[in-house]
């Protein structure tokens, strides 16, 4: 009977913790996965047809090859047909229908890549900007700016041969100290640029990747389903120098209320430390 | 005495003399190390010394590779800084691309085109001396910026700005050196481009030459288009650290992704020229130990131009995540796709060469069949990084460097070795041990996929590429990677030896070393003498030797 419920348990637990969304990826991971916005989704689709189809024309070609290979040794007394030399009509052939499979993947991709240049309808713009090496958030409409550095733990334990295990440490090299907190069923913009070198900004549960330019501006939008709220990781993507592996990004999606709660509360904070900043300059000059 | 050798006095020539060419040569090589091995311009000897260079490069930046798997075999930083590990991928991707695959292309293009299309050299000896003594040069000053202040340059061999103008004393060197690199191939595809148009026997029309000698062509006129616009990029970088401009720097009225263009302007026919030779070479291996000939000679060729020409017009899929407006995005995603049309059409012709053969898998048919299978995984991969939006996933992850890696290894580098394992008892007059070249290839193969399938998952599950140190979700299949990298590392040793032992003592091979070889150069003795062709073949040989 305890065994039972034990195990029921056990299971029901394995239940719960599907559904929530995953803090880190299990080892041994062998696929993405679709992400947490409808763009994401198209994306995964459009990733899974591309891998079906190259599976599929993979099992044609190598079975053709592994036929002749087998069957046609020269150890097994097979003899060479040499008047087989050209065929124009296979040529046209196996250029034809591997144009109209072509086809039957662009259509679909080209859907999905004019929808994720569709940015128009945000109500909520963030200026990304990547530093060597860390990322900036600033939230346009009320001027809330955020800091996201590596975290700290993550930090100690990446110096070289610092002796620690990485094992012990949560999150290891995807997390920081400040995330870019955002909310779930909101269109948001995001104006990606650069302090110094080229950065790249890359969420996977967003399925965006875009580089951040010194000097020039990009543009990404993402809408995240309602009922993915929490924590999703990414990291820098573009070689930036030194600490590259180190500036990852942690997006925390909060519900629309949450949001405008914490980020009424950041404005207040903010606020608060200009003040007080500004009263101590005005002291000491 | 100069009397045309006809097909009968041919034979007499080569049964008397034991060696082809007009009856009163005397073979001679140069006498002392200088005159033969520095001041040649013998197309056999340089074929020698740039193959013998490359196989150096080939355990330099493989060495490099080593020291990148150790540091990423578990998590944590164990070995190295990670500025340093920075330099190690960039001069790793550098190294191999453009000391080994190259030289050994060009190598390869020396020892074989003269012989293949019946002429005594190459057009122009004595500048072909001098674009391979340019590349030892050139290397010793690439890798000796590993001991200057700021070390060796550290932004990817891709040398984007604004970060390579981070780099320290080693950037001017560098791009010195690449500058060298680059004046050698332009040289080398001149020479190529001549002796082919010119140098032909009467006969050999250019719908009969063989494959090889076709893809090396092509790859000349893509080297010289290409190669300077590596120069190009290269210099405004140069200017813009050292003179003053801002050809790369948004505040001085400049635009950093305007470098990406034009370097991906080159290096994206360059892709191809580290591929196209293996094309050639595969199309003549395949044929011979399947004893029958190439299916559809022509549109091979063909297939083979329009990779070419389209090579042009897909640069910017490497750039996919910069920022390009809509339409931009939408060319090069359909452009790239087209690409896979003519290489499907060659991956076809082959299959259907082996089809209704006679099989046998000596060593060069070994790594020719590896080459068939992984390049074509390669090719798929490629196929998914096409579509743009996709490619916002995989774009600097481990999935691109699974990719090009199975695309460079087991197909250039395979077809390398199997080009080595075909022509050297041609070269040397010696068989190898071919136990042992087996090992080489098993060993090679299996661990070549150990090393890199992994990375594909790696690049789903979110890694990014040019990190030293990664999250713990991504240990298990990074260890895999690493023990392949091991293993394959450790199996490339052999091939030195087996080389090695054939030069020394191998047993004597005969002039058509393999039963179903076909072409010119198996019309010659081996070793082939040391001045061949002197005499162009006539139609009986030709008839007999260009049959493909």
């Amino acid at each position: 009977m305890m065994l039972k419920s034990g195990s029921m348990a056990a299971a029901l637990g394995a239940g719960v913790a599907t559904l929530t969304p995953p803090a880190a990826q299990a080892a041994w991971t062998l696929n993405m996965t679709p992400g947490i916005t409808e763009v994401s989704r198209s994306v995964y689709g459009l990733h899974m047809l591309m891998f079906w189809w190259c599976v599929g024309l993979a099992v044609a070609v190598f079975g053709f090859m592994i036929f002749s290979l087998v069957k046609y040794r020269k150890s097994q007394g097979a003899v060479p047909d040499t008047s087989i030399v050209h065929n124009t009509k296979a040529e046209i052939a196996w250029t034809v229908i591997p144009v109209i499979i072509l086809i039957g993947m662009a259509v679909p991709a080209t859907r999905t890549l004019i929808e994720t240049d569709d940015a128009s309808g945000s109500q909520l713009s963030i200026r990304v900007t990547g530093y060597q090496w860390k990322w900036g958030y600033e939230y346009l409409d009320n001027g809330v700016s955020v800091l996201s550095t590596l975290a700290r733990d993550s930090n100690a334990a990446r110096q070289l041969q610092s002796g620690i295990d990485p094992k012990t440490v949560p999150n290891y090299l995807l997390n920081v100290d400040h995330p870019l907190v955002v909310p779930a069923g909101v269109k948001v913009r995001l104006l990606i640029t650069a302090q110094d070198v080229i950065h790249s900004w890359w969420v996977p549960a967003l399925a965006i990747k875009k580089d951040a330019i010194p000097g020039f501006v990009n543009e990404a939008w993402f809408k995240i389903d309602t009922d993915k709220v929490g924590l999703y990781r990414g990291q820098c993507a573009e070689l930036c120098g030194r600490d590259h592996g180190f500036m990852p990004i942690v997006i925390d999606v909060r519900s629309p209320a949450d949001f405008a709660a914490w980020l009424k509360q950041q404005k207040a904070d903010q606020d608060a430390a200009d003040a007080a900043a500004k009263s101590a300059a005005v002291a000491t000059s | 005495m100069a009397q045309t050798p006809t097909a009968a006095t041919f034979d007499a020539t080569l049964d008397a003399h034991g060696h082809a060419a007009a009856h009163d040569d005397h073979d001679h090589k140069p006498r002392g190390f200088w005159d033969r091995w520095v001041a040649n311009t013998n197309h056999k000897d340089i074929g020698t010394l740039y193959l013998i260079f490359s196989g150096v490069m080939f355990f330099v930046g493989g060495g490099m590779a080593m020291l990148i798997r150790a540091e990423l075999y578990k998590p944590g930083l164990q070995f190295f800084d990670p500025a340093f590990f920075n330099s190690l991928t960039t001069v790793h991707a550098l190294a191999m691309i453009f000391g080994a695959v190259m030289p050994a292309w060009v190598g390869l293009a020396n020892w074989m085109i003269p012989l293949q299309v019946g002429a005594p050299d190459m057009a122009l000896p004595r500048m072909n001396n001098f674009s391979f003594w340019i590349l030892p040069f050139a290397f010793t000053l690439l890798l000796s910026t590993f001991f200057v202040k700021g070390g060796a340059p550290a932004g990817g061999w891709t040398l984007y700005p604004p970060l390579v103008l981070q780099s320290g004393d080693g950037f001017p060197m560098a791009i010195f050196a690449i500058h060298m690199m680059g004046a050698s191939s332009i040289m080398g595809a001149i020479n190529v481009i001549v002796t082919i148009m010119n140098m032909r026997a009467p006969g050999m029309t250019l719908l009969k030459m063989p494959l090889f000698v076709w893809t090396w062509l092509i790859t000349a006129y893509l080297l010289i288009a290409v190669m300077p616009v590596l120069a190009g990029a290269v210099t405004m970088l140069l200017t813009d650290h050292f003179f003053g401009t801002s050809f790369f720097s948004a505040s001085g009225g400049g635009d950093p992704v305007m470098f990406q263009h034009i370097f991906w302007f080159f290096g994206h026919p360059e892709v191809y020229i580290l591929i196209l030779p293996a094309f050639g070479i595969v199309s003549e291996i395949i044929p011979t130990f399947s004893r029958k000939p190439l299916f559809g000679y022509e549109a091979m060729v063909y297939a083979t131009a329009s990779i070419a020409f389209l090579s042009f017009i897909v640069w910017a899929h490497h750039m996919f995540t910069v920022g390009m407006p809509l339409a931009g995005e939408l060319f090069f995603m359909l452009s790239t796709m087209l690409i896979s049309i003519p290489t499907g059409v060659k991956v076809f012709n082959w299959c259907t060469t082996m089809w209704r053969g006679s099989l046998s898998f000596e060593p060069p048919m070994l790594f020719a069949l590896a080459f068939l299978f992984l390049f074509t995984i390669g090719g798929f991969s490629g196929l998914m990084l096409a579509i743009a939006p996709a490619d916002f996933q995989y774009q600097d992850t481990y999935f691109v460097v699974a990719h090009f890696h199975y695309v460079l290894v087991p197909g250039a580098i395979f077809t390398i070795m199997a080009g080595v394992y075909y022509w050297l008892p041609k070269w040397v007059g010696r068989m190898y041990n071919m136990t042992l070249a087996k090992w080489h290839f098993w060993l090679s193969a299996i661990f070549v996929n150990v090393l890199f399938f992994p990375q594909h998952f790696l690049g789903l599950a979110g890694m990014p590429r040019r990190i030293p140190d990664y999250g713990t979700q991504f240990a298990d299949w990074n260890m895999v990677s690493s023990l392949g990298g091991f293993g394959f590392g450790a199996a490339q040793l052999l091939f030195p030896y087996i080389i090695w032992k054939c030069v020394k003592s191998g047993p004597p091979a005969p002039a058509k070393v393999w039963e179903g070889a076909h072409g010119l150069e198996w019309e010659l003795p081996s070793p082939a003498p040391y001045h061949s062709w002197q005499e162009a073949p006539d139609a009986a040989v030709l008839a007999h030797g260009a049959e493909h």
